[in-house]
């Protein structure tokens, strides 16, 4: 049952798209709009399954893990749709190469993106066990991931950043969070730490 | 908005489609309201803008603070339909109604010395909450300019209503700059002061990202902005699935008008 509302409370923004689309309340740009709201649930849930672990500790309830993965799955469904958004909505697939190689928020975005692709596709039961403890500091590329959508999203801004400074400081405080209960070295990827 | 007397300019009509009023007024920059395209249109109506004054000063023999019905004369009014290209790769056919620039100017009595005119936006931060924003970078008041031949051109346009009323609040009433050969963002909106300068002024996004924002901000397919491309633009409304994508044009298709002002100007250089 609580699996079935994690999966629709993190569908809801594809609905809400959907149906301001259908309804045209989406606006006079609609590719724009779709791109931006997809890129920003993306991120969100990126911060949501970033909240668990938080939540599992300071809650000592272990039943918070079992939604980890399906939060962390739409936070790549999302940004897969944003990423497909962008190529057909904003760039009409041309403009290919300059676009990633001249335009540095886009191949921070790019980056973003491409490292969730081995996190998603490791997400599963079987490749946990199968990775065994190799699997905890490769999952921990979330913690790049994250920043450097932030990064992503905060060069974007024209002039005024309130809103990225407020997922900046989230952010930041999810990370703060680990390093203190966890150490520093929790927080780097694709290495043991000793705890 | 209340409807407004006005006679047409045939020589400034078009036949490209307009863009619809509900578009015009739901989707702005007025970073005044915030910096979604929608916070204008619901925030706008915070200002007030009855009475307006504006404040004319530097190099003219008309200088003082005008009331807003003492600078226009209706019998100047008149429609034209503009292209406006924003910086941003999207566009909009809108029609005006307004005064030439020219006119304007012209009864103001520039001397000599005036090079360039600066125009600056209201900044009062009770009634224009962007504002109030605590990490905007924007140095308040907005600031616009043009070279003095840029805006005695017979483009150069001030704008009092769309659509044959009156401006809504998030266009920039009740009296803005339209200038159609350049981004949207050179296009100034509700003006309270009226500068004449010897020197070159500086804009506001100028001032924020020199390297991105020039100065002239002539529509410029040749020249990139340095975080996208401007050869093509999104007409608006443009479709769900497919984006109304069609080619700018240079000096956004004013070429034949406004060519001659930048004659032997490197405008890659300044853009």
């Amino acid at each position: 049952m609580a699996k079935v509302i994690v999966f629709c409370v993190a569908l809801m923004p594809l609905i809400w798209l959907v149906t301001d689309v259908v309804l045209g309340r989406i606006g006079p740009d609609p590719g724009q709009e779709i791109t931006e709201r997809l890129g920003i649930a993306a991120f969100q849930l990126l911060l949501v399954t970033l909240l668990i672990t938080p939540l599992k500790k300071m809650t000592g309830w272990p039943g918070w893990l079992r939604h980890r993965r399906m939060l962390g799955l739409f936070a790549f469904f999302y940004a897969v749709l944003h990423v497909l958004a962008f190529l057909q909505l904003i760039l009409g697939w041309g403009d290919l190469w300059a676009t990633f190689t001249r335009r540095p928020y886009i191949a921070l975005g790019a980056v973003a993106f491409l490292l969730m692709i081995p996190l998603a596709l490791t997400s599963t039961k079987a490749m946990m066990k199968r990775m065994g403890r190799r699997w905890k500091p490769v999952h921990r590329l979330i913690y790049l991931s994250a920043i450097f959508a932030w990064l992503h999203f905060l060069w974007q801004a024209r002039s005024d950043v309130t809103e990225m400074v407020v997922y900046g400081l989230l952010l930041l405080a999810l990370l703060f969070i680990r390093a203190y209960w966890f150490g520093v070295s929790s927080l780097v990827p694709l290495r043991k730490s000793r705890a | 908005t209340t409807p407004l007397t006005f006679r047409e300019a045939p020589e400034y009509l078009t036949d490209e489609k307009k863009t619809p009023f509900d578009a015009v007024a739901k989707y702005n920059n007025f970073y005044e309201f915030g910096t979604g395209k929608g916070d204008p249109a619901k925030y706008a109506h915070e200002m007030s803008v009855d009475p307006w004054s504006v404040e004319v000063d530097g190099e003219c023999a008309r200088p003082g603070r005008y009331a807003l019905e003492d600078l226009l004369k209706p019998h100047d009014y008149e429609e034209r339909i503009y292209r406006l290209r924003c910086v941003e790769a999207w566009s909009m056919v809108i029609p005006w109604v307004g005064v030439p620039l020219a006119t304007v100017l012209s009864r103001l009595e520039p001397n000599s010395r005036a090079k360039y005119v600066y125009f600056e936006t209201l900044h009062d931060p009770k009634q224009m909450r962007g504002q109030r924003s605590l990490f905007s970078t924007i140095d308040w008041p907005y600031r616009e300019g043009l070279r003095m031949d840029e805006a005695m051109n017979e483009l150069s346009f001030l704008a009092i209503g769309l659509y044959g009323e009156t401006l809504p609040n998030q266009n920039g009433a009740p009296i803005r700059l339209v200038v159609p050969w350049k981004y949207g963002f050179k296009s100034i909106k509700s003006i309270v002061r009226i500068r004449f300068l010897e020197e070159q002024p500086k804009t506001t996004w100028e001032l924020l990202a020199p390297s991105e924002y020039g100065f002239y901000a002539n529509v410029n397919p040749e020249v990139d902005h340095p975080r996208w491309s401007q050869k093509r633009e999104r007409r608006l409304p443009s479709g769900v699935l497919r984006p109304n994508w069609m080619e700018t044009r240079m000096f956004n298709g004013y070429k034949e008008q406004v060519a001659h002002l930048y004659k032997g100007m490197d405008l890659a250089k300044f853009y």
